[in-house]
């Protein structure tokens, strides 16, 4: 069969509204159900003998985290790896960042090895999108700050859509510390997008202000939001960005735990099959203990197995509008 | 203008039979033999020969799948849009089966180099046959030649064979057309039209 001739004749396929990955805000629900499609078929993939297939292989990609990942930047590498990208890595630590290298420096100086997509995390928010407008290659932000973390969020979603069959019409509770969540922000669009509606839970001092104003039912006490939900996400307190202008926001994890953390009792204290769900790392004993991390209700595990299938797809749908020959 | 018909209902079900009966001739009880459609057009055809086996020899063939070969093309980046993927279904071991591979049309040869790249994926079987319905000769960009032909078809670049399907088209008929634009109409009147080119 002519490649030009299926083209032609077979049901068009579809691409991305967008060249870059830096939000879930900036995508149509049609983007999102396409890299679900995609995802599926590689998902496939990831369970053959050899979970390798040849999509990518004249494709660079540069790994650049200006922040610390373990999970999100071992999915990414193996998601390129399995597309047969070719990747670099590149972590501020050790490196001429801290040296006073500016951001856009130090990129075009990573372009100038002709690299066609660059997945970022840095600590800004809005770094990702300061990027696209200033390099020229495809971005995908893997976390910009507070801002968004779309990968994550179209992994949580897709994990929502694989457990419970869809996702439109179910109740999504988003618990914890949402103030400093780009999880929080990215889930909240990419739920919404796809028809769930969204809860979240929290202690006020986490809550950012105005938050209603995104269509999200905002609720205080833990026991009501759970009864109300069909998903629970327990998302991650933050260590590492609490008390930036030396309060802390809460008076210690011990209260934390007890107020918003979710244990064996109060989850048996719903009454129905709420499914659990954690962007990890995990605090164990604080947003979820041990045994409710590892209930049959809990998707935790596979959520970081459906993040690669899901960064493929973005990897793939994104590489495929890079033109040919460069211009 | 109109499309020719290479192959009507009646022919069409003749030659399915053959191809079932020459597998037969070479297989004996199909033993060891996995039959595998490549997604999304060859499928009809493989699930209509295995059904056509399964009459024939009076057992189910024990080893049937599905390839979806979209992740394997050497023509990503080189179309408009990226190809979406279909279903890959291969529930059985790949190791030492005498493969046959079921396509609809084999034009250039292209999608079938991408289907052996996908199974090879899976383990490395005993060998590898190609079964087509159509095989448009001395269109070949790659040298790839089926093992079993249903009807060869020499054609110019420019026309275009599609096969229609009782199970998405209401009736069994492979047709020529003139020109790709042609092809395309048709396709497009009878939605699901199972096309190649």
């Amino acid at each position: 069969m002519s490649p030009t001739a299926t083209k032609n004749i077979s049901a068009p396929s579809e691409q991305l509204s967008v060249e870059h990955l830096l939000g879930i805000k900036e995508l149509s629900t049609e983007d999102i159900e396409l890299i679900f499609r995609t995802a599926d078929g590689f998902k496939e993939v990831l369970n053959r003998p050899i979970k390798k297939v040849p999509s990518l292989r004249d494709i660079t990609v540069a790994n650049l985290f200006f922040e610390s990942s373990t999970r999100t930047r071992v999915s990414f590498e193996l998601a390129e790896k399995r597309l047969s990208a070719d990747v670099v890595n590149f972590s501020s630590s050790g490196s001429s960042v801290s040296k006073g290298e500016t951001l856009i420096d130090t990129v075009n100086n990573i372009l100038a090895m002709k690299v066609d997509v660059v997945v970022m995390r840095h600590p800004d928010p809005g770094a990702a999108l300061f990027l696209s407008r200033h390099v020229d290659a495809r971005i995908i932000n893997a976390g910009d700050g507070t801002h968004e973390h779309p990968t994550q969020a179209l992994l949580d979603a897709y994990s929502i859509r694989e457990k419970l069959g869809k996702v439109k019409g179910k109740k999504v509770l988003i618990v914890g510390d949402i103030l400093h969540s780009r999880v929080a922000l990215s889930n909240i669009f990419c739920l919404q997008k796809l028809g769930a509606e969204v809860m979240l839970c929290g202690p006020t001092t986490l809550m950012p202000k105005h938050i209603v104003s995104l269509g999200v039912k905002v609720e205080h006490d833990l026991d009501k939001a759970l009864r109300w939900c069909d998903v629970a996400n327990m998302l991650r307190i933050q260590m590492e960005r609490q008390g930036g202008d030396g309060i802390p926001n809460f008076p210690s994890l011990r209260e934390y735990a007890m107020l918003y953390g979710l244990d064996l009792d109060r989850y048996k204290r719903i009454g129905k099959d709420v499914v659990i769900m954690h962007p990890g790392p995990i605090n164990r004993g604080v947003e979820v203990t041990s045994q409710v991390a590892d209930h049959a209700n809990s998707i935790i595990l596979d959520q970081v197995e459906n993040g690669v299938a899901i960064r493929m797809a973005v990897l793939y749908l994104l590489s495929a509008r890079i033109p040919r020959s460069p211009v | 203008m109109k499309p020719v018909t290479l192959l009507a209902s009646k022919a069409f079900g003749l030659t399915v039979q053959r191809l079932c009966h020459q597998l037969i001739e070479d297989h004996g009880d199909l033993e060891g033999v996995a039959l595998i459609g490549l997604q999304p057009r060859g499928v009809v055809l493989a699930r209509r020969i295995r059904e056509e086996l399964k009459r024939i020899i009076g057992k189910e063939l024990l080893a049937y799948g599905e390839l979806d070969i979209t992740f394997h093309r050497d023509d990503f980046r080189h179309r408009s849009t990226p190809p979406t993927p279909s279903i890959t279904e291969l529930d059985f071991d790949l190791n030492d089966r005498k493969v046959v591979l079921v396509d609809d049309v084999l034009f250039t040869g292209r999608s079938i180099r991408a289907g052996l790249d996908a199974l090879l994926a899976f383990g490395r079987p005993a060998s590898v046959q190609l079964l087509v319905l159509i095989d448009r000769r001395f269109s070949r960009e790659l040298p790839i030649q089926p093992d079993y032909v249903g009807k060869w078809v020499d054609s110019i670049g420019d026309q275009r064979v599609t096969v229609e399907w009782k199970e998405s088209d209401g009736q069994d008929r492979v047709l020529l057309h003139s020109t790709e634009e042609d092809a395309r109409s048709a396709a497009s009147n009878a939605t699901g039209t199972s096309a190649a080119s």
